[in-house]
């Protein structure tokens, strides 16, 4: 995977608050132990003896009893202050378990973490809360639990009340609210707590729309006023990209990505499994069969580059190497430049640049200048084609995806491709 | 690599043996009061009687004792009134049993909590211990009414000097308690076998205590089986707690040394195991 530039936002500082070193979680596979001290005693005997385990079971193949799981397997980064980081992963990445890590929940296998400043989580909203507890009861309690003294409360205790909407029902056993209310009321407490680092985990993914908006403004303005940093966990990607500076993208216990959250969103979802390539072979490739196949394509070599990456100002130089079908007067060529969501966004050409007699075989180098193209990962079809008297588009052959690369540009504006677009036009002139 | 001393918290693989931050527990002191007020709060709400119940138990148990150990029974109190006696003894059992079985089901009963959210695992125990002793005062508070109530009456006890090592006696219950509890509890962790235990082994060892029986009548045995009886930790401390409040017996100075021999070592093994456990317990339970 290639590293990528991370966006810094004007709020994170230098100032590290979490390193995380070579971190492992290892998990025993199958049943723990016997269950029983007598199963164990049993195991343990017939060990001594030499003899076959009584307790081992017959068909158990799939997971012997030392077989062990990787739940993290390395996993090393570092956090400024003030950042908010995304955790995205599929269902057992391990990012539940990092959180449990940095909680001090369960202690790491290997590796070790260092944190900075106070550390609380808001693992599940409500944990903690006792259902026969008045609500205020409970902010006291829960806010306890969380690591907060009873003078901090006190301080706050107007605010989560008046944020949790809760206020009519405040003195009230919890166990009489409604769960959306619980959840508000929850949430107030942790989004109150006096800490520098706060881990949640899935915890906007209750109540209603209102609220969860309320409550990312609210985070988004405890990692931006405050100061604090956050790591945040969720499956849904449209509270990451409103919350996140940063993501984190775990697979299989390992970071395969850090950095710009739409690269991270996309990565998880899969969206560039074709890998970026310098040498792309054609020959092999599917074709549309409404292509006249008159001139192929057999492969594009990205040139003067060691891997598809292009910063502010470079320009995409790329040998075209063809074989002619059919004699062909005039050829052209096309780029067409998809975005992650596999929708056209540019298209830039070359006209009559070359025409070829049959049984030929040729190459070309051209230059594309992508200054108008945003950050993000682009794949590129590129088309052969020809023009007939009338003006129209007559396709010979084209291959998608053909080139995959990506562009970094720095703007001025922190860019976000699903706000602003794809395309950045020149900056506006102010003529006064 | 920066210094290591800017770190406020270093999460390392397994620690140390002996690694209980004593200083981490004061600063969550708010957490163990909130426990506490949980604790009673939860135990009576929506009960008629409410705390009256702190007062009924000990009430209708010590009456019970009476009838089933006293009357029918017929076992001695050494001249003692018997209600008196075996409200004191119900009271300082019932403190250390019930140190003990909360502290030995602090994991599993927690886990709900524990495997969310970081605190010191000792407060939950620590919280135990502060609540059953809340219990074990007003029982003694409410013994000393029944007492004077019945000295009234003609019934007297002979509370004497001894009383001064009440504080040490108590606290040694508490820390047996809570040694043997952490010790089971972190054991629980894996082998649910001793949760089931835990009730019926206290009952048997309540019987191995001169609880409902004074040490006096097991004498009368065999002089080996008493030698037996004061072996047991908690005999001793049961022994000199009734001689100081009630006056009856002799106190006994060996055993009880003994006996505090035992309760250290528990405890060290205790919070040896504890350390050990707290950390990934999460992942066994």
């Amino acid at each position: 995977m290639n590293p990528v530039l991370s966006t810094v936002r004007s709020n994170s500082t230098d100032e590290t608050v979490i390193e995380i070193d070579g971190v492992k979680k290892q998990y025993r596979l199958g049943t723990i132990g016997g269950g029983t001290l007598k199963g164990d005693l049993q195991s343990w005997w017939a060990r001594v003896r030499g003899k076959e385990d009584p307790n081992s079971k017959v068909d158990a193949k799939m997971y012997t009893k030392n077989e062990k799981f990787m739940a993290l397997n390395g996993v090393s980064f570092t956090v400024k202050k003030g950042e908010t980081i995304g955790l995205i992963g599929g269902n057992g990445a391990g990012k539940s378990t990092l959180l449990k890590l940095l909680s001090r929940v369960t202690a790491p296998t290997e590796g070790e973490i260092r944190i900075k400043g106070r550390i609380s989580s808001m693992l599940e909203v409500g944990t903690g809360f006792h259902p026969e507890l008045t609500g205020r009861e409970n902010i006291y309690l829960n806010g306890a639990i969380l690591g907060m003294k009873r003078r901090e409360v006190d301080e706050r205790i107007e605010d989560i009340i008046e944020f949790s909407e809760c206020r009519k029902f405040i003195d009230t056993p919890v166990k009489r609210y409604s769960s959306g209310m619980f959840v508000k009321l929850a949430f107030s407490v942790a989004a109150h707590l006096n800490s520098d680092i706060m881990l949640m985990d899935e915890v906007l993914a209750v109540g209603d729309m209102a609220f969860q908006k309320k409550c990312i403004d609210k985070m988004v303005s405890v990692a931006r006023d405050e100061g604090k940093t956050i790591i945040y966990v969720s499956h849904n990607m449209q509270t990451i990209r409103q919350l996140c500076s940063r993501s984190i993208v775990l697979r299989k216990g390992e970071v395969i990505f850090d950095g710009d959250v739409e690269r991270g969103i996309d990565i998880y979802l899969r969206n560039d499994e074709v890998t970026a390539k310098l040498f792309n072979d054609y020959t092999d490739c599917h074709r549309f069969n409404f292509l006249t196949d008159k001139v192929l394509m057999d492969s594009l070599e990205v040139l003067d580059k060691d891997r598809c990456y292009y910063t502010d100002g470079e320009k995409v130089k790329f040998r075209l190497k063809m074989h002619c079908n059919e004699d062909v007067s005039e050829l052209s060529l096309r780029f067409m430049i998809h975005n992650a969501d596999q929708v056209v966004i540019a298209t830039g050409a070359c006209y009559n640049f070359t025409g070829c007699k049959k049984g030929e075989s040729f190459e070309h180098t051209f230059e594309l200048d992508i200054t108008p193209l945003a950050s993000g990962v682009y794949k590129v079809l590129p088309a052969l084609f020809e023009l007939n008297e009338l003006g129209e588009v007559i396709d010979c052959d084209g291959v998608y995806p053909g080139l995959v690369f990506e562009h970094a540009k720095t703007t001025p504006l922190n860019w976000k491709s699903k706000l602003y677009g794809d395309v950045t036009l020149t900056d506006i002139v102010c003529l006064d | 690599m920066k210094n290591n001393s800017e770190w406020t918290t270093v999460i390392k693989p397994k620690a140390g043996w002996f690694d209980i931050n004593l200083k981490e527990l004061w600063h969550y002191r708010d957490l163990i009061f909130m426990f506490l007020k949980r604790n009673f709060n939860s135990a009576y709400k929506q009960t008629v009687l409410g705390p009256l119940w702190f007062l009924i138990s000990p009430l209708l148990s010590s009456a019970t004792y009476t009838i089933v150990f006293g009357h029918i029974a017929r076992i001695s109190t050494d001249g003692v009134p018997q209600f008196l006696f075996y409200m004191c003894s119900n009271a300082a059992w019932g403190y250390f049993s019930a140190c003990l079985s909360s502290t030995a089901s602090t994991f599993t009963s927690n886990a709900y909590l524990f495997g969310k959210v970081y605190f010191p695992r000792l407060v939950s125990p620590v919280t135990t211990v502060i609540y059953g002793l809340l219990s074990f005062v007003i029982q003694m508070l409410l013994f000393t009414v029944c007492s004077v109530v019945l000295a009234a009456r003609g019934q007297y006890i002979h509370p004497n000097i001894y009383m001064l090592y009440l504080p040490l006696m108590i606290a040694q219950m508490a820390l047996l308690g809570l040694g043997v509890g952490i010790i089971i509890s972190s054991v629980t962790t894996k082998y649910r076998d001793l949760t089931i235990l835990i009730g019926f082994g206290l009952q048997l060892w309540m019987y191995a205590t001169p609880v409902v029986y004074p040490i006096s009548q097991v004498a009368s045995i065999a002089p080996w089986f008493q030698r037996l009886i004061w072996l047991n930790p908690v005999a001793p401390i049961m022994n000199n707690f009734r001689y100081a409040i009630l006056g009856c017996g002799s106190f006994n100075y060996t055993y009880w040394g003994i006996s505090w021999i035992v309760t250290a070592l528990f405890l060290f093994f205790g919070v040896l195991i504890f350390s050990r456990v707290e950390k990934t317990f999460m992942d066994t339970v």
